[in-house]
């Protein structure tokens, strides 16, 4: 490999004796794999053409949270208060956060530690956020938004947030925390600083914030698709599930919230780990669509729902139920090829309401301390107006970006260049 | 065994007695394990058997398999090239993001992407033989930069698919072939690029690339330019990733995540296939096999059952052992060979057992 040539070298002399002595103990080591492949990881004796013994694990996944389960199961059908209107600036009736102490005159600095940008649905979030934000330098409420992108790294997440602690003239944090767990010491360092924290998308693992801004939850978006799937497939049916990581709270939410309502609706579930591979999705549907019938398809992810879809064509079958998320390339495959679809919806517009929590904490206006915001799945009902609405936008967009109202709408969603 | 005699033979030995000692060699072998596995699969899945399904699992595969052909003209030079899942994530994103739903765009965008991808071998050429750095330094440096340029310029994610004429080619193929019923263009792709780089080896170049991979400075003094045979090498294996590429886009779609792990699926198959890692020696025709062999083994995993989150560590578990479990006896048999040329040493002696 490196082009040192006394290892090289010696590299023929041991070369040829190899080709010279063949033996009968390799073509054994060789029959040793196959047969390690073949029988090793087969779990019980499973025969040619048999349906496949792992369903998970039922009920047994620690990511499942009988009490989140619940409140998110309520919080789903919940009354918001606010103008549907404006579904960005609605919330759940609880606790307010008393802006006094955060009253501002004049113009202030907001710092913005953003756990990545590398999925469709941040950006179309963030693209949103960065219109806000022009509407409140115009108000003259907010002067400037200082942002470090830490890129899905837990690391330099908080080594961004202790940036802006040190740099000391951040007027509010807003955190899009990467982690839980892994960025709380650093989220209660920035409490610490007596200013504004503002956390949004995921939680913080700490409660020191000012306000938490999230719409219902990852629980709440699986137990809508699955419970859609359930509700249309018959008892005893094969469900094959697409998760995209083990470990990230989001996706396990959201798979731990599905796992349970497949169990309860007794439906043969597998389950696959594709990391929204669309090589990898499409190569395990295609087995999928080998072993038998597949009654229907759930994906914790937007990108995951069309390689899906995909696979079914090649395969010269019928498409079964494919569930998806909002973003525009579902909603346009689902019209196009008028499957039986469902697109769970983790609203996007969060994004912009994370800023205006800032802005109104500045102006003196009381705000939800835990601002629970709509999260509206779209079903074969608004499918039509929904993929209308959107018409023009890329692939890549979702329509709940949440940006109708704002200047720069149709185009700079549609250019969708990031700022 | 028999036959250290045969040293002295010069005249080949018979074909049939070549093929069968071949089986026995590490390139050899792994015909019989693809064969097994294909076996092992096609009886969970008889739907396999089908040849019109076959041709569609070859295809799929196409794109693992021509990596391994490019990965393996790298290796066999003796150098290594970790650059490819970079490359091939960089096309994918430039191919979604330029030709977009503009069918008159394929043509100069495919050539903007070979251009781009002969530009990255020459790259990795040239720091690898001329400035000295050794590959998979480089090659992991140029994958950085490919990385970090392709993040810059789409944020972390593309905008998506290409125009469906253009994913023709890895999604379709010839319709009511006779026989095949099916024959993907990928496979098509494939075979035409097998053929290409099975001939490449039989031409002075392959030689002389086999033997600056052996020995080097033997290989220079002969009067080859080893630094141009390894950067060619190393072009070789950036078109090879191009061209996986266009064929991902197409079975795939546009995804920043395609690519992952290509490399070490492209190395793994050359190594499984037999090719020293050291370089000089090996075969082309093994190298693609192994690549082959893995997929087959990989769906395999699917059909047997194995539990999601089992699986990435089956698979990690059966690729070391295919590919200890032969180099070990490899070894062994060359340790116990190497003192001198006994006929056929009745016992071992004490030396050996200490150098063994």
């Amino acid at each position: 490999m490196t082009t040192s040539v006394p290892a090289t070298a010696a590299g023929p002399k041991k070369g040829k004796k190899v080709h010279q002595i063949g033996s009968k103990t390799t073509t054994f080591g060789v029959a040793a794999i196959v047969i390690l492949a073949l029988s090793g990881c087969a779990p019980g004796s499973n025969t040619a053409g048999a349906a496949q013994p792992d369903s998970g694990t039922p009920t047994a996944n620690s990511w499942f949270d009988q009490t989140q389960f619940d409140l998110e199961n309520a919080e789903r059908t919940a009354t918001f208060t606010g103008d549907p209107s404006t579904p960005y600036l609605q919330y759940i009736e609880g606790e307010m956060v008393d802006p006094a102490p955060f009253k501002a005159d004049g113009p202030k600095k907001v710092c913005f530690s953003n756990a990545a940008l590398s999925n469709t649905w941040r950006q179309t979030g963030w693209i949103t956020m960065n219109q806000q934000l022009k509407v409140l330098q115009g108000q003259g409420i907010i002067s400037g938004m200082e942002t470090r992108n830490a890129q899905d790294s837990d690391d330099t997440q908080v080594a961004d947030i202790d940036y802006f602690i040190k740099e000391n003239n951040c007027d509010a944090f807003i955190i899009a925390p990467n982690s839980p767990q892994a960025t709380a010491p650093a989220v209660q360092r920035a409490c610490d600083t007596g200013k504004p924290v503002i956390i949004f998308d995921r939680g913080a693992g700490t409660d020191c914030e000012t306000v938490f801004v999230h719409s219902v939850g990852g629980m709440a978006w699986g137990i809508d698709s699955a419970t859609f799937v359930a509700d249309n497939v018959a008892k005893g049916g094969r469900v094959i599930a697409l998760r995209t990581a083990p470990g990230v709270d989001v996706f396990e939410q959201r798979w731990a919230a599905a796992q349970h309502i497949f169990d309860k609706a007794g439906l043969k579930v597998t389950d696959y780990i594709t990391g929204a591979d669309p090589t990898k999705i499409k190569s395990t549907i295609t087995d999928e669509i080998a072993k038998g019938d597949i009654d229907a398809v759930w994906v914790d992810l937007a990108d995951q729902a069309v390689p899906a879809v995909e696979s079914f064509e090649d395969a010269g079958k019928d498409i079964p139920i494919v569930t998806g998320e909002d973003s525009l390339a579902y909603l346009r495959a689902w019209q196009d090829k008028g499957f039986k679809g469902f697109a769970s919806v983790y609203s996007a517009f969060q994004w912009r309401t994370a800023l205006l929590a800032t802005a109104m904490l500045f102006e003196g206006k009381p705000i939800p301390k835990d601002w629970v915001l709509p999260q509206v799945p779209v079903t074969k009902d608004d499918l039509d107006a929904v993929v209308a609405a959107n018409k023009g936008m890329p692939d890549g967009h979702y329509s709940s970006f949440g940006g109708e109202n704002l200047p720069g709408f149709p185009t700079v969603w549609q250019n969708r260049t990031m700022p | 065994m028999t036959t250290s005699i045969s040293r002295y033979n010069t005249a080949p030995l018979p074909m049939r007695v070549r093929v069968l000692r071949s089986f026995a060699t590490p390139g050899g072998a792994i015909y019989l394990l693809l064969a097994a596995l294909l076996i092992a699969l096609i009886l969970y899945n008889p739907g396999l058997a089908a040849p019109d399904q076959l041709m569609r699992f070859i295809g799929r595969t196409a794109p693992v398999a021509i990596v391994a052909a490019g990965q393996y003209f790298v290796i066999v030079s003796g150098e290594l090239d970790l650059s490819m899942a970079a490359v091939i994530a960089a096309q994918v994103v430039l191919a979604g993001n330029l030709i977009g739903q503009n069918a008159a765009r394929i043509l100069p965008v495919v050539l903007l992407m070979i251009g781009l991808g002969a530009a990255v071998g020459l790259v990795n050429g040239v720091i690898t033989t001329l400035l000295k750095v050794p590959s998979f330094i480089a090659t992991l440096g140029t994958s950085l930069a490919i990385s970090g340029l392709t993040f810059y310029a789409t944020g972390g994610a593309p905008s998506g698919n290409p125009v469906n004429s253009f994913r023709a080619i890895g999604r379709d193929g010839f319709e009511n072939v006779p026989i095949l019923g099916f024959l993907p263009y990928s496979v098509v792709v494939l075979m035409a690029l097998v053929v290409l780089a099975a001939w490449l080896m039989r031409k002075p170049f392959g030689r002389t690339l086999i033997a600056a991979g052996d020995n080097p400075v033997a290989t220079s003094l002969s009067g080859a330019s080893v630094w141009w045979l390894r950067t060619r090498a190393f072009i070789l294996s950036s078109l090879a990733s191009t061209v996986a590429a266009v064929l991902l886009v197409g079975y795939a779609g546009v995804s920043p995540v395609v690519g992952d792990g290509y490399d070490f699926a492209a190395i793994t198959a050359v190594v499984l296939g037999g090719v020293a890692l050291s370089g000089g020696r090996g075969w082309l025709m093994s190298a693609v096999a192994a690549a082959f062999a893995l997929e087959v083994l990989f769906s395999l995993l699917s059909f047997v059952g194995v539990a999601s989150t089992w699986r990435p560590a089956v698979q990690g578990a059966i690729i070391l052992v295919a590919l200890g479990a032969p180099l070990i006896r490899w070894r062994r048999r060359a340790f116990s060979a190497s003192p001198g040329i006994p006929v056929a040493s009745p016992a071992p002696s004490p030396g050996e057992e200490v150098s063994a």
